[in-house]
């Protein structure tokens, strides 16, 4: 990856195809379709999870069953089946390695493709990655080197089972079951997901990864992601996703809950690529996220996320300025093409004085596809002093797109200072010419403009990521200029 | 909230029966009232008003039809007018056509009521085609058109520019009993005609008074329409307004809206670019205090390519107000060469003010130029400092700032008494006496 070239770039967009869209033969274990009580008591159980969390499940189910779908959001789709989904689908001959040799070959394979095989990442990145497939996780990595530091990174199925007492305290602090529709059936049915322990003053050596892949057809993942970081600790965490190619759609509905304690750090970037669906915007994922962070005195979140995939996507990375001196900041990336939707921003909430937040997006339409940003900032009445800057960007490629922006401003306080702009723009005929007359065809021009344009947002993801990020945005406007 | 609903619509019965049952209006009204029982007030539950609850504000025994009123003199609204320039007046009184007041004109032109252009056989054209065309149909606009009545009735013919300015003041003073007036107002610009409008709802009493006005302008070709609305009443008196202006190509629509007065203020501005080549600009003041809560609404529908918008507002809010800014601008698909500004910056002076902003811009058309800019912050503490410093004191050196912070709107007023007038409102507003027209 790091050592991507031109040459490559120009293959891979003569192939023009998502590149991640295949399917891995892995006899999975998959429960029958369908959500009712006995579903949510038998993913406990295949899960052998002690009792408080079959419980804590069922509470979420109940009050799941009270809610409705939400439609406020600027999307178009037709709604998901939730009775036609599996809630529960892994790999069958569920492993526990210790080491990457032992893991089912095909797996492995899966892994490369992907582009981030494990061992290959493991020598190049130094990267500690945890892969969940079909929302069971199957292998992490440099468990031995963070052991040593105290630090815990497992899956959360173990996590239940190993450390109940973290777990408990903090499972839904952040997102509480009820937050919202999605919320609420992720916290009944969530299957596995990623459990990170920063202990306190330590420095996180590496950056904690994990890699999510739906495999199975007609499931649904439901992960979930809790990341805490004691205070004073610093934690950079990865997280993509991919998809294999379907015509039907598949449901990805995650809830990431970020705890930064006093003077805490954790950078959260994501590289979502899910299949987006095919060019007559047949299939595809349909992303439903929750992600939410909260700050103690001092501390810092900060999300960082580069979309490019799914069919609808729907998320809002939040940041809860609790903590005095707190620091919220998202970056954040949005490609739609072809049929695609998406509606995304943050929410920033200022309680804390002297808490800041800036919040920078970039939205790039082409095709026939919507992209939203949607953001709120809050100042609260005791948040004195508190400061935000927003700048969202739209760049519109062809005409038959749409870029909307609708960021919600509530002050309450005074002593706060903010300021947003959004601006709307299509790329500038002059800069297309410029780069044809250096003999920059202008498929190529429009990257280079568009990654100028994303550049802000690109400088912050880690260097990996940042050049996969790169090829991604390149890949996915492919073909969207006549 | 309930209970008043259900009292208009029984209401609108009796008030129909004095009405002519065969006209072309009968059948808007009864539709109109059919779409307000069906859509009832609007809650916060409405995305459009998240931020402004109308509970209280409807949560009063109002009475519908004001009864007759003790005449009015010059001397008792001389106050509220621009008396100080020549111009027509359409002057009412509770509802009411207060002739010996106004100043109206059929001579090239109609200045008039609406009661009488409805009435009159030689006005149906006109009505047919331009009365409740471009009206929203949500439950406020229809609640408003079916008991619409009166109001005023400009129209300009092709080529005219109307010589003076018209100012149509709407007056309550509903003594002893609180008061919801619907007044509807009808403006026709044809071709290459000017005017300019100063439109202002006062109440004269201590009690509640609650107006819920609709204006449907028509802006034709090339035509230029310059729109003030001075909104200064007192604390006891709400005001929604509701405004939907039609444009057609090359015309030249301006609005100032100056918030300072009312509980409750809710301005429905919704702008239509039928045309290639139009301008829109609408600028507001706001500047509020106790208890008041002022809500700025504002769409501009671009449909066609090459026109411009532009939107400044700015807002101070002191004490517990609310300040509310809600701008969409829709660019549609076929709306290319589009562009569109937008700015709304505030200024919060005290801890319990509170502001919400939601500028929101959605574009469908790739070859635009959409930006928009929002601010909350304070004032500039070296500025504060340079004035101090050279011998001002702080209340004075405060307000030049905040003086200076809304200028920027006030300098588009074409009418230089409305600029003074203006002017001595903020003066009054920021507690000094200091000129601003130097």
């Amino acid at each position: 990856m790091s050592k991507y070239t031109e040459d490559d770039l120009k293959k891979e967009l003569e192939t023009k195809k998502y590149e991640y869209g295949f399917y891995t033969d892995i006899e999975s274990d998959t429960l029958p379709m369908g959500l009712s009580e006995e579903i949510i008591v038998a993913i406990s159980k295949k899960k052998e999870e002690p009792d408080w969390m079959t419980e804590w499940r069922l509470d979420a189910f109940k009050k799941w069953q009270k809610m409705s779908e939400p439609n406020w959001a600027n999307v178009n789709y037709e709604k998901p089946d939730l009775q036609k989904i599996s809630y529960y689908s892994a790999p069958s001959n569920k492993p526990k390695y210790n080491s990457l040799d032992e893991v089912d070959p095909e797996l492995l394979e899966t892994f490369k493709k992907l582009g981030i095989s494990v061992d290959e990442q493991k020598k190049l990145a130094g990267v500690a990655v945890d892969v969940v497939i079909d929302s069971v996780s199957v292998a992490t990595s440099f468990k031995e080197t963070l052991s040593e530091k105290g630090i815990i990174f497992c899956s959360m199925n173990e996590a239940i089972k190993t450390h109940p007492e973290l777990v408990k305290k903090y499972i839904g602090s952040v997102v509480p079951k009820t937050d919202n529709y999605y919320a609420a059936l992720n916290s009944a049915v969530f299957s596995d997901g990623s459990f990170c322990y920063i202990p306190k003053g330590v420095k996180c050596p590496m950056e904690l990864s994990t890699y999510f892949r739906i495999n199975e057809a007609g499931t649904g993942q439901f992960e979930r992601t809790l990341v805490i970081a004691d205070k004073g600790s610093y934690v950079s965490y990865l997280e993509g996703c991919s998809a294999p190619s379907r015509d039907e759609n598949q449901l990805h509905a995650a809830v990431v809950e970020l705890i930064a304690m006093d003077d805490a750090e954790i950078k959260y970037s994501t590289v979502q690529n899910w299949y987006p669906g095919d060019s007559e915007g047949k299939g595809g994922v349909f992303n439903f996220v929750t992600k939410r962070g909260v700050c103690g005195d001092n501390a810092k979140i900060s999300w960082t996320q580069v979309e490019t995939g799914s069919a609808v996507t729907w998320k809002y990375p939040s940041c809860i300025l609790k903590g005095k001196n707190s620091v919220g900041e998202f970056y954040s990336i949005a490609v739609t093409n072809n049929f695609q939707q998406a509606d995304t921003g943050t929410k920033m909430i200022h309680i804390g004085e002297n808490t800041k937040s800036t919040i920078i997006s970039k939205g790039i339409s082409a095709g026939k596809s919507q992209n939203s940003y949607r953001g709120l900032v809050h100042v609260g009445p005791r948040a004195k002093n508190s400061r935000n800057f927003s700048q969202c960007d739209s760049l519109l490629i062809g005409n038959e797109c749409g870029a909307h922006t609708f960021p919600y401003i509530e002050t309450k306080n005074k002593s706060a200072k903010i300021e947003h702009e959004a601006t709307t723009s299509k790329i500038g005929e002059d800069q297309i010419f410029y780069c044809n007359q250096r003999g920059i065809d202008t498929e190529k021009a429009i990257a280079i403009i568009v990654n100028g344009f994303s550049k802000e947002v690109l400088n912050k993801l880690p260097m990996e990521f940042a050049v996969e990020a790169q090829k991604l945005l390149e890949i996915s406007l492919e073909g969207s200029v006549g | 909230m309930f209970q008043l609903k259900e009292k208009l619509l029984s209401s609108f019965i009796a008030f129909e029966d004095q009405k002519d049952i065969d006209s072309y209006v009968h059948g808007i009204r009864t539709k109109a009232i059919k779409n307000f029982e069906k859509e009832g007030f609007p809650t916060k539950k409405l995305e459009n008003w998240k931020y402004t609850s109308l509970k209280k504000t409807l949560n009063q025994d109002y009475k519908l039809f004001p009864t007759a009123t003790e005449a009015l003199e010059f001397k008792d609204i001389k106050d509220f007018l621009i008396d100080d320039i020549e111009s027509y007046k359409i002057i009412f009184v509770d509802g009411k056509y207060c002739s010996h007041l106004s100043e109206t004109t059929h001579e090239g032109m109609d200045i008039c009521i609406l009661s009488s252009a409805l009435s009159q056989s030689k006005y149906d054209l006109l009505i047919e085609n331009y009365f409740d065309k471009i009206s929203k149909k949500d439950g406020i606009t229809s609640l408003n058109t079916a008991f619409s009545s009166e109001g005023s009735y400009i129209h300009i013919p092709k080529n005219v520019q109307v010589d003076k300015p018209i100012q149509v003041v709407y007056f309550s003073t509903g003594k002893n009993e609180s008061v919801l007036h619907q007044p509807r107002n009808l403006i026709v610009v044809d071709e290459n005609s000017q005017v300019e409008i100063i439109e202002r709802h006062q109440s004269l009493s201590e009690n509640r008074i609650l107006v819920n006005s609709v204006s449907e302008i028509y802006c034709n070709q090339r035509s230029i329409v310059q729109h003030y609305k001075i909104q200064d009443d007192n604390r006891n008196a709400s005001l929604i307004d509701n405004t939907f202006v039609s444009q057609q190509r090359n015309s030249d629509y301006t609005l100032h809206t100056f918030s300072f007065g009312g509980e409750l203020t809710r301005n429905n501005l919704s702008i239509f670019q039928n045309g290639e080549r139009i301008e829109s600009t609408i600028k507001g003041i706001t500047i509020i205090g106790e208890n008041q809560h002022v809500d700025h609404n504002t769409l501009i529908h671009h449909k066609k390519p090459n026109c411009n918008s532009y939107q400044d507002y700015k807002g101070i809010f002191g004490e517990n107000s609310v300040g509310v800014f809600n701008g969409q601008v829709l660019v549609e698909k076929e709306a290319q060469k589009t562009n569109a500004f937008q700015a709304n910056n505030n200024v919060l002076i005290s801890d319990k003010a509170t502001i919400n902003t939601k500028p929101q811009l959605e574009i469908f058309a790739d070859d635009v130029k959409c930006s928009h800019g929002c601010t909350v912050g304070q004032l500039d503490k070296n500025a504060l400092f340079y004035l101090r410093s050279r011998g001002i004191p702080e209340k004075e050196a405060t307000a030049l700032l905040m003086y200076g912070f809304a200028n920027k709107v006030l300098s588009s007023v074409n009418i230089p008494e409305v600029k003074t007038r203006v002017n001595n409102i903020i003066a009054d507003k920021l507690g000094v006496k200091i000129g601003f027209d130097i």
